[in-house]
């Protein structure tokens, strides 16, 4: 076993629990026995008594109890811990022996059963001679037993049987053998607890009887071996607080021991075993930090003690070994619930165990020389085949003095272990802490602290020289370490990678690794790269490459001749390396020089390439991949001939390309995927056998090699697109927006298309209510669409020019943004290469929507008094008033009336009919215009424009009266009115009627009348009035109303009458003569 | 007195790295470099609660057997890492936070530099004076 000795013991790391040996059962052949057993230890969960149950025969041996000392004046300890003690009390030692007995109370053959009982109970005793174990008896019955105190024959013989077994009644039980034998047992082991706890107790009382006996000078040892076996026995009476504090004090008692070289080990040891209690039980007691605090006390108090310098080894064992199983214990107690950090988890102590196991290699790489003959005979060996007390030397057992015994045995003793020394797989252990390591960090987010160990476990698979192990670690976290930039890492790392790489004469990582060992990553030195680029042309010359420097020997010779192995083969020597992971000694990166080029445009690329060796490389060839892949063969290099391209240290090389883009990648990008293909790398002189294809996939790293697009636009057009309209658009005319296409292509422009219309990506509605359509002649439908696409305008012939006109209807207002898009195909040359390119050309415009004009309307009586409300049957007027909102002239064609200005007002006489409901209101229509524009030529279309005329009020009056008045008067001359008054009700109405005097005028008719008017029928007044004043002149008032009911309103009835008349002077006849005469 | 100095650049690749020649570098390397994982842990912690209310003085990363790995991060995220011997126990965390001081005194002295192109590494002498007082003098 490897490092066994440093193993701890596993009665240490095992938790104590109460050992009870079970007799008379026949497991084998009973199967009552056989079930009571399995009810014992099956489902040992935590909620049972911790208690190990072990099935011994009747007559087992039990270890023999040394007789009491009863002075220690003359004894002198040969050591701390005797390495058995553990388990004896573990294993061997009992602290209750049971007794099982098939016996029932009714038994016919009670006495005789009886008797041999206590037989057997004494056989159990004599063998127990001097310890304190106790023995109890169970008696394994058929039938099951009254409640107690009812069996009067079962107390009774209870009774007898104690006594003749010379028991307490406390330790006979009764064992039913029914259907509830679970929960009896579970009954039994809680009472066999109690009697070990007794035990226990008894035991620590015992041992601590001991101390008045000691004294301190030559009992030190028996002071931490009295403590120790204290908290062991309070352990396994699952006291664990008292077991804690008593291994405390064991710990610090082990510290006062006089240490020396030859028991440096011993103290150490038991150091460890003790540091290993408390650690555990803090852990228990959920005190982590408790035992981490123990923990560093013990490593700090200890990690001086070294012991014997020719077995420095043994230290760092010892050492790593601590570490190790603090390590598990605290992953054990995560695995229990316990929350571990970042800064303190299990994986540092997993990092330092390993850690001095590597110094416990290197230690034993110094003190173990080869060639030592193991000496004779075995030193090692002991009488009894193994040590008697803890952390002694097999050739000095029990010797306490300071100097050894023996200087002869001493140095064999050495010598011996030595030899052992030699043979642990050291790197093995080393590994395995490490790797457990790595789980930890991995689990508590180090990822560098991961890869910092897994590079320790790849360097130290390549120590134990397994090389594919070593590469893959190493392999894998170097990308780690690149993308973090540390390069001084990374060259130690890929230093030793080469080493493997070499070692298994692995060309193509050997290649990878010398690449980039040569590039600008790597912080070797100038000579190592001088070396390491000479063993690349080497390999690529198909020559063994020289050994890497630090290798092992042998390995070398090995490593040659695999090399020359494959050397011979020379096979296909085509390596493809996919340098996008790695950073390759030669550097290379690409650019467009522009960032889109036009389809008419060569494309320009260019490639720059740059080595970082310290030699000048040369290579044959060097290609590009584009993605598509047609361009590639624009985008070669290749040497002619024997001669090969080289690159110089430091300097950097430029290659041009330069290719044509095709039609159909219009709009497309173009990605470049540097495939350098320097095929036949090599020293300008050597001729090259390996063919390596450096090739990268852009797209996966940016870093170091550049990912690079370039997009392919459309030619640029040579046409002019004008649009002429006269802004804003009126509310439903037909827009006319007229579009001037003239070519200043030198050929011929083929297959002009024009897409005209309302721009897409606009408000949704706005396409809803805008039409367009090429014909201006009649006012378009709502099917029209808001964009007409591709509208074929023929051939295009240079500096021809086309005008078409392109009708807008807007229904609502707002703006629009039209477009206007004229592509078309045109044939020409790049570079010799005949294409045909199609282009285009955008106009866009934005046209605000106006209503062309206002419309109010008025109502007013036929004396243009404004009315709030109708009368029935009384013409009344309606005004419009038509406000234009248009800057520019309309054309009202419906009404003939033509102005310049802003408004035009027309007047519609108008007469109600009479409603049955009279004072609702009434809808008085609509209001149809039609207008265009002035300046539209004549056979465009009209416009109907509707407008819905406002809601009238409607009354009607009783009675109505109107005047027939001549147009004017004059002076002096008689003037007559007639006054007819309507009786509109379907009552007689009487009406009263009264002329007031006026200055200007006299008149002659009735100045007072009453008078009465048949229903629907009419009353003519007539009057004769002479002016007397020139002028406009106010009529005499008529007073008219209607006693029977004053509360009518006569007032109203005036508005109807004519106010005033105009009077002309008096008329000379001459001068009207001499006016007809002219 | 330090053992090992270092200046990481935000991207976490060292700007400045200098060790008691005595030992091995690469250790040292490798210590600050697994330190890393410690303070992007902190400013990643802190940077949930407190925003830019932050400390720059990280305090203790953690403790190696031989070494203590003290860590301080810049307003910019450049960070400054102490290794200090773990036997070297009179050194205080208040000389240990001087120390970062100067150290970002010196540090942005160098970043005033119009000569100086960040990102790269640090190749100043004052600098290299400035932590040559910090280390350990040996010989």
């Amino acid at each position: 076993m490897a490092g066994s000795q440093w193993e701890l013991p596993p009665e240490l790391c095992c938790r104590p629990m109460a050992f009870v040996a079970l007799t008379g059962l026949d497991v084998v052949y009973n199967a009552v026995h056989r079930a009571i057993w399995d009810a014992f230890c099956a489902n040992r969960r935590a909620d049972r008594v911790p208690i190990s149950f072990k099935v011994l025969p009747g007559d087992h041996e039990y270890p023999k109890c040394r007789t009491k000392r009863t002075s220690y004046e003359w004894y002198i300890p040969k050591g701390i811990l005797k390495t058995g003690w553990m388990n004896k009390h573990l294993n061997l030692v009992p602290a209750l022996v049971v007794l099982f007995y098939e016996l029932d109370w009714d038994d016919p053959q009670w006495k005789e059963k009886q008797s041999e009982c206590a037989t057997k109970v004494e056989i159990v005793r004599t063998s127990l001679q001097g310890r304190n174990t106790k023995v109890a008896v169970v008696l394994i019955q058929k039938k099951t037993p009254l409640p107690p105190g009812e069996d009067l024959v079962a107390s009774e013989r209870a009774a007898t049987l104690c006594n003749a077994c010379d028991l307490s009644g406390k330790s006979l039980f009764v064992l039913p053998h029914t259907d509830h034998l679970v929960g009896y047992i579970i009954r039994l082991e809680n009472a066999f607890y109690e009697h070990a706890q007794t035990y226990y107790y008894t035991e620590i009382r015992r041992v601590k009887s001991h101390k008045e006996f000691l004294n301190k000078t030559t009992h030190q040892l028996l002071f931490v071996r009295h403590q120790f076996k204290i908290a062991f026995f309070s352990e396994l009476k699952q006291d664990t607080q008292n077991a804690l504090k008593y291994y405390r004090t064991a710990y610090s008692l082990v510290h006062e021991l006089r240490a020396h070289e030859t028991n440096m080990l011993e103290i150490k040891t038991m150091a460890g075993f003790i540091n290993y209690k408390i650690c555990r039980l803090c852990f228990q007691h959920n005190t982590p930090l408790d035992a981490i605090a123990q923990f560093r006390k013990h490593i700090d108090l200890c990690k001086k003690k070294i012991g014997s310098a020719e077995l420095a080894f043994e230290h760092a064992a010892w050492m790593s070994k601590q570490f190790q199983s603090f390590g598990e214990l605290f992953d054990e107690a995560i695995k229990l619930g316990l929350t571990a950090i970042q800064t303190q988890n299990p994986g540092f102590y997993y990092q330092q165990a390993a850690c001095y196991s590597q110094d416990r290699k290197q230690q034993a790489q110094q003190l173990c020389q080869a060639g030592a003959t193991y000496p004779s005979p075995e030193p090692l060996d002991t009488q009894s085949g193994g040590l008697d007390f803890y952390g002694q030397r097999p050739w000095r057992q029990g010797h306490q003095s300071i100097d050894p015994p023996d200087a002869e045995k001493e140095k064999t003793g050495i010598l011996a272990l030595q030899i052992k020394e030699r043979d642990v797989p050291h790197s093995e252990l080393i590994i395995a802490l490490l790797s457990n390591a790595v789980a930890q960090f991995k689990k508590y987010k180090c990822p560098r602290m991961k890869s910092h160990l897994m590079v320790q476990m790849g360097e130290e698979y390549y120590h134990a020289k397994d090389y594919t192990k070593a590469l893959k670690l190493l392999d894998y976290v170097m990308c780690d370490y690149r993308t973090e930039r540390w390069w001084g890492l990374l060259t130690a790392i890929l230093t030793t990678a080469l080493r493997c790489a070499y070692l298994m004469a692995s060309v193509k990582d050997y290649i990878i690794y010398c690449m980039e060992l040569l590039g600008r990553a790597s912080t070797l030195k100038e000579e190592q790269k001088l070396r390491i680029e000479k063993n690349l042309i080497k390999v690529l010359t198909n020559e063994v490459p020289d050994a890497e420097p630090e290798c092992d020997s042998s390995s070398v010779s090995a490593a040659k001749s695999l090399w020359s192995d494959r050397m011979a083969l020379a096979g296909s020597n085509e390596l493809t390396i996919e340098v996008q992971d790695y950073i390759p000694f030669i550097q290379c990166k690409a650019k467009f020089q522009s960032p889109s080029f036009h389809v008419d445009q060569p494309i320009q690329l260019q490639v720059f390439l740059r080595a970082d060796c310290p030699h000048p490389v040369s290579f044959n060839k060097l290609s590009v991949s584009l993605s598509n892949q047609e361009y590639n063969q624009w985008c070669v290099v290749e040497s002619s001939g024997q001669e090969s391209m080289s690159l110089l240290p430091g300097k950097t090389k430029r290659f041009n390309f330069s290719f044509v883009a095709k039609t159909e990648d219009v709009g497309k990008k173009i990605e470049v995927r540097l495939l350098l293909t320097v095929a036949g790398l090599g020293q300008p002189d050597h001729a090259a056998q390996y063919h390596v294809r450096l090739c990268s996939d852009t797209t996966q790293s940016e870093c170091y090699w550049r990912s690079l697009f370039v997009q392919i636009i459309s030619r640029v057009p040579k046409i002019s697109v004008q649009l002429s309209h006269q802004p804003p658009a009126l509310n439903n005319e037909m827009y006319c927006i007229s579009v001037t296409i003239q070519s200043q292509e030198e050929g011929v422009a083929k297959d002009v298309k024009l897409t005209a219309g309302l721009k897409p990506g606009q408000d949704a509605n706005l396409g809803q209510t805008t039409h367009v359509t090429l014909d201006g002649s009649k006012v378009c439908d709502d099917t029209a669409p808001a964009l007409l696409p591709d509208v074929p305008l023929g051939d295009l012939k240079p500096g021809e020019k086309l005008e078409w006109c392109v009708y807008v209807k807007c229904v609502s207002t707002g703006p629009r943004v039209f477009l206007f898009h004229v592509a078309y195909s045109i044939d020409t040359t790049v570079e010799g290469r005949q294409i045909v390119c199609k282009c285009h050309k955008d106009e866009t415009v934005t046209i605000e929507t106006v209503v062309p004009f206002e419309v109010s309307v008025k109502f007013v009586s036929t004396k243009f008094e404004p009315l709030d409300r109708v009368a029935v049957d009384i013409p009344f007027l309606l005004m419009t008033d038509i406000l234009s909102s248009s800057p520019w002239p309309l054309l009202l064609a419906s009404s003939s009336l033509q102005l310049t200005g802003e408004s035009a007002s027309e007047c519609f006489c108008l007469r109600c009919p009479p409603l049955t409901n009279s004072n609702s209101t009434v809808a008085t229509g609509q209001y149809l215009i039609s207008w265009r524009r002035y300046s539209s030529s004549a056979d465009s279309p009209l416009i109907q424009t509707t407008v819905t005329l406002p809601h009238v009020i409607l009354e009607s009056v009783p009675l109505y009266i109107h005047a027939d008045v001549p147009s004017f008067g004059r002076v002096r001359e008689s003037l007559s009115v007639r006054y007819h008054i309507e009786n509109r009700t379907a009552l007689v109405q009487e009406v009263e009627m009264a002329v007031e005097p006026s200055d200007a005028f006299m008149f002659s008719g009735l100045k007072q009348v009453r008078l009465r008017i048949l229903p629907g029928s009419e009353q003519q007044m007539l009057y004769n009035y002479y002016p007397l004043m020139a002028g406009y002149q106010t009529l005499p008032q008529l007073n008219i109303s209607l006693p029977r009911c004053p509360t009518t309103n006569t007032h109203t009835l005036r508005r109807f009458l004519p106010q005033r008349i105009f009077v002309k002077p008096q008329g000379r006849q001459v001068d009207d003569a001499s006016i007809a005469a002219a | 007195m330090a053992v090992c100095i270092a200046v990481i650049a935000k991207e976490n690749y060292p700007l400045y790295i200098r060790s008691v020649p005595t030992q091995n570098e690469l250790k040292f390397h490798y210590t600050v470099h697994t330190s890393l994982d410690v303070v992007e842990e902190k400013i990643s912690a802190v940077g949930k609660s407190l925003g830019d209310q932050r400390e720059l003085y990280l305090g203790l990363l953690y403790p190696t057997e031989d070494y203590k790995v003290y860590g301080y991060v810049t307003n910019s995220k450049v960070k400054f890492v102490i290794v200090v011997d773990s036997s070297n126990t009179s050194l205080r965390d208040n000389e240990i936070r001087s120390m970062f001081r100067k150290l970002h005194n010196s540090f942005t002295d160098v970043m005033c530099n119009p000569f100086h192109n960040p990102g790269d590494p640090i190749q100043s002498k004052a600098f290299d004076g400035i932590v040559s007082g910090m280390m350990v003098q040996t010989g």
